[in-house]
């Protein structure tokens, strides 16, 4: 079965130029702002959306994503919304693959069959839960892959040869390679040792890597995307919606905005990555 | 809820995978899963390894000053007794004490900690870190640091940071860098969520000394059976006491660890009353308490599916308690396992209650308990006037109170 995420990446291969994946958390600053935000990701030039769900204890995460999930959940953003929010970013586009990034506890309560009927319907693509490695592929990643969601698994620098299959065994869609082992927004390593990760990580699939973790500008996104299928930015995202509002809550300038603007700069930073790749 | 087939044993858990039943489990992010399997490899090791096993018990003995004593409580028997007189009543079991509280640095927090720096020494690893509630794990993970000469960050809740402020200052002393995680409620579970990231930062070299019976496999079972020297030495020492087992063993539970230790080595004695007191706060009406057996539900947090505090969403509640070390939102999976099968039960003590045990318990016994502990006692003056005078009890006193006299002194409007 093709998904929307295995048809984007052969387009991508066709145009010969890296994925721009964009993670940008629901809910925040509120319902309808985020629902903009979103709106407004394909047009600024990202290519796959990562749809955060807010939780309340998000053990991987830095301060900058805890802090703007926090900022969703005082909204009253729950994960019932937040495929709400995909459902309603579906109506006018039927061809971005959305990939929702969380954690296992919201979607335990919610309950995984009745999830997995809801975020089919709400045209969600496919699923990062951070919190399930593949010792716990019963819970949900079986269960997703029998409802046509791919599974996306997170690799890392720990991961070793000998663990690696292990990890791609039930992955679909794309791998997503965390450059280091560290919790989200932290610093970027030398390009040489994630473009040999890469390597090393083909050797074992053909499903597209996408590399994430640090990545913050254009020129970094140029270069990441020269080493492999996609880059991933989240916190540079989420702090350009933290940076549009007041201590008290109130925007300084327009959040989606702000979010568009800065796709757009890295968009131009995949796309260069394309002629560094060709010349 | 979740009703489960009596097994033939108790003692079995967990399985392979570290489940009790639905309970336990790895749920933790990849960068940590080599590492968890790496050190489930090293206990399974260690624990085959007879001079490991030596060393342990050797610093058990001249370090931490085990076995810790059974205390007849007898000032709190008479107690009791006379509560029950009152009553028109001629009960009143006879209540001891498993003295935890007389181990170095002051709580049942050492036992796992010299187990758990021993198995870092044997990994090779070169930092320590650790969470802590109360204070009492880290210090007792400072102390076994400074032991051992490695360098120790011990992650602690801003609020508790405020409430336990001797303790704070030992760690200090003892070289131990103490982070204040002001994140949610500043408490257990959000210096839990900060060791983890710190951990996840860190994997090459940092040992992560998880303090209570919780967290991803291993954790649960390595702590648990670290801990259950204290319920092999009770057993132990009643029979040889009374010549037969206790009625009715009590522990306080935040996550667990105290309790889980005293209980184990009991789970299949099937004449043995078994009760675990979680933190009741100001009532289970609201959400001011920690009662997660008790008002909780089943979910997936920090590596474990565990009975939790949470909202219809799934989010994870704060809780609260008087006492720092019962201030956390879930428990150990084990608990969660033993109270689905009924061998174990988990009932709330309030605040109130807990510190009218703790001023009772000093003036009756000259002892000055930890709040947590408290909790315990205070459970056990409650049940004991209405059970026969030949009756026994067993109740953990976990830890010392001194860190607590701040707190208590405010609440009891005393300057300090």
């Amino acid at each position: 079965m093709t998904t929307r995420i295995d048809r984007k990446f052969a387009a991508l291969k066709a145009e010969g130029r890296p994925a721009l994946v964009t993670y940008f958390m629901g809910g925040d600053p509120d319902f309808d702002t985020s629902l903009k935000i979103m709106k407004g990701l394909p047009g600024a030039g990202s290519d796959i959306i990562e749809l955060g769900v807010p939780f309340s204890d998000p053990m991987a995460d830095g301060p900058a994503i805890q802090a703007a999930g926090l900022r969703a959940l005082k909204k009253g953003m729950s994960l019932t919304k937040t495929l709400d929010l995909a459902a309603r970013f579906r109506q006018a586009d039927d061809t971005t693959p959305i990939v929702m990034m969380g954690y296992y506890n919201p979607i335990y309560i919610y309950g995984v069959d009745r999830f997995l009927v809801d975020a089919v319907a709400s045209g969600i693509d496919g699923l990062i839960i951070v919190d399930l490695p593949p010792e716990m592929d019963e819970e949900l990643c079986i269960p997703a892959i029998k409802a046509g969601i791919n599974f996306i698994r997170l690799a890392t620098p720990t991961t070793d040869d000998k663990r690696l299959p292990k990890v791609l065994q039930n992955t679909s869609g794309f791998v997503y390679y965390v450059s280091m082992n560290g919790i989200t927004g932290s610093a970027l390593p030398d390009t040489s040792r994630v473009a040999a990760a890469v390597e090393r990580i083909k050797k074992h699939t053909d499903l597209p890597v996408v590399v994430g973790f640090g990545v913050k500008t254009a020129e970094q996104a140029k270069v990441i995307g020269s080493a492999a299928d996609g880059v991933v930015v989240g916190t540079a995202i989420v702090n350009a919606v933290a940076n549009t509002i007041n201590p008290d809550g109130s925007l300084v300038a327009d959040p989606a905005e702000a979010v568009a603007t800065m796709v757009k700069g890295l968009s131009s930073g995949v796309r260069a990555s394309s002629l560094a790749a060709a010349e | 809820m979740n009703t489960v087939v009596e097994p033939n044993s108790f003692k079995t858990g967990p399985d392979e995978e570290g489940m009790f039943g639905i309970f336990g489990g790895r749920f933790v992010a990849e960068t940590l899963m080599p590492l968890i399997l790496e050190l489930q490899q090293a206990y399974e090791d260690a624990k085959n390894d007879p001079s490991f096993k030596a060393e342990l018990q050797a610093l058990s003995t001249h370090y931490a000053g085990r076995p810790s004593k059974l205390y007849y409580a007898e000032g709190l028997t008479q107690h009791v007794r006379q509560l029950a007189k009152d009553q028109g009543l001629d009960g009143g079991a006879k209540i001891y004490f498993k003295r935890e509280d007389l181990n170095h640095t002051g709580s049942h927090k050492i036992n796992n900690c010299l187990g758990q720096i021993l198995l870092a020494k044997r990994m090779g690893k070169t930092r320590i870190i650790a969470e802590t509630g109360a204070g009492q794990h880290g210090v007792a993970s400072a102390t076994v640091s400074a032991r051992f000469g490695l360098p120790c960050v011990v992650y602690m809740g801003a609020t508790d940071v405020e409430r336990q402020k001797p303790n704070v200052f030992r760690m200090k002393l003892l070289g131990a860098e103490v982070k204040p995680v002001s994140s949610g409620h500043g408490t257990l579970k959000d210096a839990m969520n900060e060791a983890l990231r710190d951990w996840v930062s860190n994997v090459e070299d940092t040992y992560y000394l998880i303090g209570t019976a919780a967290g991803p496999h291993p954790y649960p079972e390595m702590v648990r059976d670290f801990q259950s020297v204290i319920g092999t030495e009770a057993r132990e020492q009643i029979l040889e006491r009374e010549g037969r087992l206790p009625d009715t063993i009590i522990a306080a539970v935040g996550g667990g660890s105290n309790a889980i230790g005293l209980f184990h080595p009991f789970l299949d004695d099937k004449s043995v009353e078994i009760i675990g007191i979680e933190a009741g706060g100001r009532g289970l009406d609201g959400e001011e308490h920690c009662a997660s057996m008790s008002a909780g539900r089943p979910g997936v947090l920090h590596g474990n599916r565990t009975y939790l505090l949470q909202n219809k969403d799934g989010q994870i509640l704060d809780g609260h308690s008087v006492s720092a070390g019962l201030d956390y939102p879930g428990v150990g999976p084990e608990h969660s396992w033993l109270r689905d099968t009924g061998r174990v039960s988990y009932v709330p003590i309030l605040d109130d209650e807990a510190l009218e045990a703790f001023t009772l318990t000093t003036r009756t016994e000259g002892i000055i308990p930890a709040l947590e502990s408290a909790h315990a006692i205070a459970h056990a003056v409650k049940i004991a006037p209405k059970m026969a005078q030949d009756k026994i009890m067993i109740v953990n006193l976990s830890g010392r109170g001194d860190k607590d006299v701040h707190t208590v002194g405010q609440l009891l409007g005393m300057d300090i």
